[in-house]
């Protein structure tokens, strides 16, 4: 009989190459098929997902275009500073000739930002930046100047909608698993109800809800007025700048909620009864019960949760497309969004990529902040 | 004060119970429920009926003169056909080279397996979006040799909308789990018996994977068949394409609302119908997928 040795021997180079040195005689052979049946799946998954997740990182140095006559050429770190260079920039007041504080209408008067951040050669670093947001300190006037204001708006909005999203989203799935994890007769029907939701496309929900939140005949509206008696006042939700974002908070979290109360469930149910048990013999009510043993159990399913609810929220994209295309004056734009609009719409890939490349540190960094908090506990 | 008897006090609870249960119930159903009923009435009723409870009810002028409207204006049988294309072959292809290659990965020997499988779950926190657009930059260089002959560039195919979703990692990590789990003697044994790998896959553990095969099966027909952003930047022209991109297509021609909602009631209620008839499986899955993150 031939030992492992002399088979690896006997067999050509390629096969030599990849087969582990200790794998049995028997199972030469699998090396071969082993390559050949993961190999399409591979190959796939290099081309349309590892090789894009490289490219995404080169072309964010360089001017790429979609189709382009030129060649790309290497621009460095461009790319990132015209999308997240920020400024701080203080505004003195006018002066007269004698020093003192000019006053219009009882303010005080600024010089135009404009003759700051228009070809100023005092003024390099500001040429081309618009104001983000500015508030008062002392006399003078404080000024966050953006040399992108719309990225800085949409990557402003995605955080908030995720910081918001996460908790309300899971804390409110969490009730309705708490709801549903009692032993009541047809308590599974609920489930699938509440659950439903989660397989109607978002496109399909963000239409539908363009309607329920519509100023004029918006069932939300409608609905506020009946439980109000008449006294509420109709708002355009997707049309208000303040109401925008919370508007689609408030759907998405009603379209995914199902999700994470599954995910809730099914920790839930790891946790053994005869804690509970052991808990009301000691005398625990309702919320000593929960305090004591439901939520020290779930520990790990709430990071979970709150991680897959935060990631999933970065990516937003349809209900901006769908529902608002950014606006109301900007109150809606997202990261995604602002990628698509440059590297589709503008067919600037390379700045495309340099947003897909914020959004993967942002993704990269919560997933991380997950490993280290659930390897902490363990 | 006279205080009820134990079974009377908690069978108020359990009611109570049902209430808070059927209360929460309405707030998920109410729009779905809104979208067929707008669906079947005339533009004008539907406005003047969203200003009371009415919008709820089969109740005016109901007929099914939205849907007919709705399909003369664009070609959704066309969409149609498109999604359901394209869903059966990525969801075909995806439960075939996903198998495979766990299967590989799960009971072969072959250098750089540990590699290949920390790689896949490497992949697993890169979201689609942060690849789009870089990918869009591949599409448009690849080859393609069609009845055509050879040409470059994916824009605007069949193909483009299916090839690169056929392979993914989460699926392959699913069966890798599932099959890691099946008892070696399985393997061992037909290998014994002489079985070919080949065989081994196809005869002994394919038949044994119903589970998994449905899990995999019902993710890759969700995403398919929600598929939003890529065939947006990717399809121009109509016969090609899908449904969820003909929906926002058709919203954008300024169409009355009732055709928008019978638009909505065709793409929504084969899903919800497949949802309620698999509730158990549609569940377990995305429960499964959960743990990607």
């Amino acid at each position: 009989m031939t030992t492992a040795a002399e088979a690896r021997r006997n067999s050509p180079l390629w096969v030599r190459w990849l087969l582990p040195k200790d794998a049995p005689l028997f199972q030469r052979n699998d090396a071969v098929v082993g390559w050949l049946m993961a190999a399409p799946a591979l190959i796939i998954l290099t081309v349309f997902l590892v090789v894009p997740f490289l490219m995404a990182f080169t072309m964010s140095f360089t001017n790429q275009r979609l189709a382009s006559p030129n060649p790309a050429e290497w621009v460095g770190l461009r790319n990132f500073e015209r999308l997240l260079n920020v400024q701080i920039f203080s505004l003195e007041p006018e002066r007269d000739a004698a020093g003192h504080i000019v006053y219009d209408d009882g303010e005080i008067a600024y010089p135009r930002l404009r003759s700051f951040t228009r070809n100023n050669p005092d003024y390099p670093h500001l040429d081309g930046m618009r104001e983000l947001t500015s508030w008062q300190a002392g006399e003078n006037r404080t000024i966050l100047l953006a040399a992108d204001v719309v990225f800085f708006r949409a990557l402003i909005n995605t955080l908030i909608f995720a910081a918001v999203i996460a908790p309300l989203q899971g804390g409110l799935a969490l009730l309705l698993a708490l709801l549903l994890n009692q032993a009541l007769p047809y308590i599974s029907i609920f489930r699938s109800v509440y659950f439903a939701p989660v397989v109607v496309s978002m496109v399909v929900v963000s239409l539908l809800w363009r309607f329920i939140y519509d100023g004029q005949n918006g069932l939300l509206n409608t609905l506020l007025g009946i439980v109000t008696f008449g006294s509420f006042q109709p708002v355009d939700w997707l049309g208000n700048p303040y109401t925008a974002l919370p508007a689609m908070i408030a759907m998405s979290a009603w379209q995914a909620v199902g999700f994470h109360m599954v995910i809730w469930l099914s920790g839930l149910q790891t946790i053994p009864t005869s804690l509970y048990e052991a808990a009301g013999l000691d005398g625990c009510g309702a919320w000593k019960k929960f305090r004591y043993v439901t939520w020290p159990g779930l520990r790990n399913t709430a990071v979970l949760v709150l991680i897959v609810i935060t990631i999933q929220a970065m990516g937003l994209f349809v209900q901006v497309d769908v529902m608002t295309r950014g606006g109301p004056l900007d109150a809606t734009q997202s990261v995604v969004y602002q990628a698509v609009q440059r590297g589709y719409a503008k067919q600037d890939i390379a700045e495309g990529s340099a947003i897909s490349v914020i959004l993967f540190v942002i993704v990269f960094v919560i997933a991380m902040a997950q490993r280290y908090i659930t390897r902490e506990r363990n | 004060m006279q205080s009820m008897s134990f079974a009377s006090q908690q069978r108020l609870s359990i009611s109570l119970r049902y209430a808070l249960l059927i209360l929460i119930s309405l707030i998920f159903i109410f729009p779905i429920v809104f979208m067929v009923m707008s669906s079947l009435k005339p533009d004008l009723q539907l406005l003047r009926d969203s200003a009371s409870l009415r919008a709820f009810m089969p109740v005016g002028d109901i007929s099914l003169n939205n849907y007919a409207d709705a399909f003369a204006r664009v070609p959704i049988v066309q969409f149609f056909f498109n999604s359901v294309f394209t869903t059966a072959v990525s969801v075909a292809a995806a439960l075939w080279l996903n198998s495979m290659a766990a299967f590989s990965l799960a009971f072969l020997q072959w250098r750089g397996k540990a590699l290949v499988l920390s790689l896949i779950i490497a992949t697993f926190i890169v979201p689609f979006e942060v690849i789009a657009i870089p990918l869009l930059m591949v599409v448009n260089n690849l080859p393609w040799l069609g009845p055509e002959g050879f040409e470059i560039g994916w824009l605007n195919t069949y193909h483009v909308q299916i090839i690169p979703f056929i392979a993914d990692s989460l699926g392959i990590f699913l069966f890798y789990q599932y099959f890691r789990d099946l008892p070696d003697e399985l393997v061992e044994a037909a290998r014994i018996d002489g079985a070919s790998i080949w065989q081994i896959y196809a005869r002994i553990i394919m038949p044994i994977a119903g589970p998994i095969l449905a899990t995999v099966a019902i993710l890759k027909f969700l995403a398919m068949w929600n598929a939003y952003i890529w065939p947006l930047m990717t399809i121009r022209s109509e016969e090609l394409r899908p449904i969820m991109v003909g929906l926002q297509y058709f919203f954008q021609l300024n169409t009355a609302w009732g055709e928008i909602m019978a638009y909505l009631t065709v793409v929504t209620i084969p899903v919800l119908l497949f949802y309620l008839a698999l509730q158990r499986a549609f569940i377990e899955s995305i429960a499964t997928s959960g743990i990607k993150g």
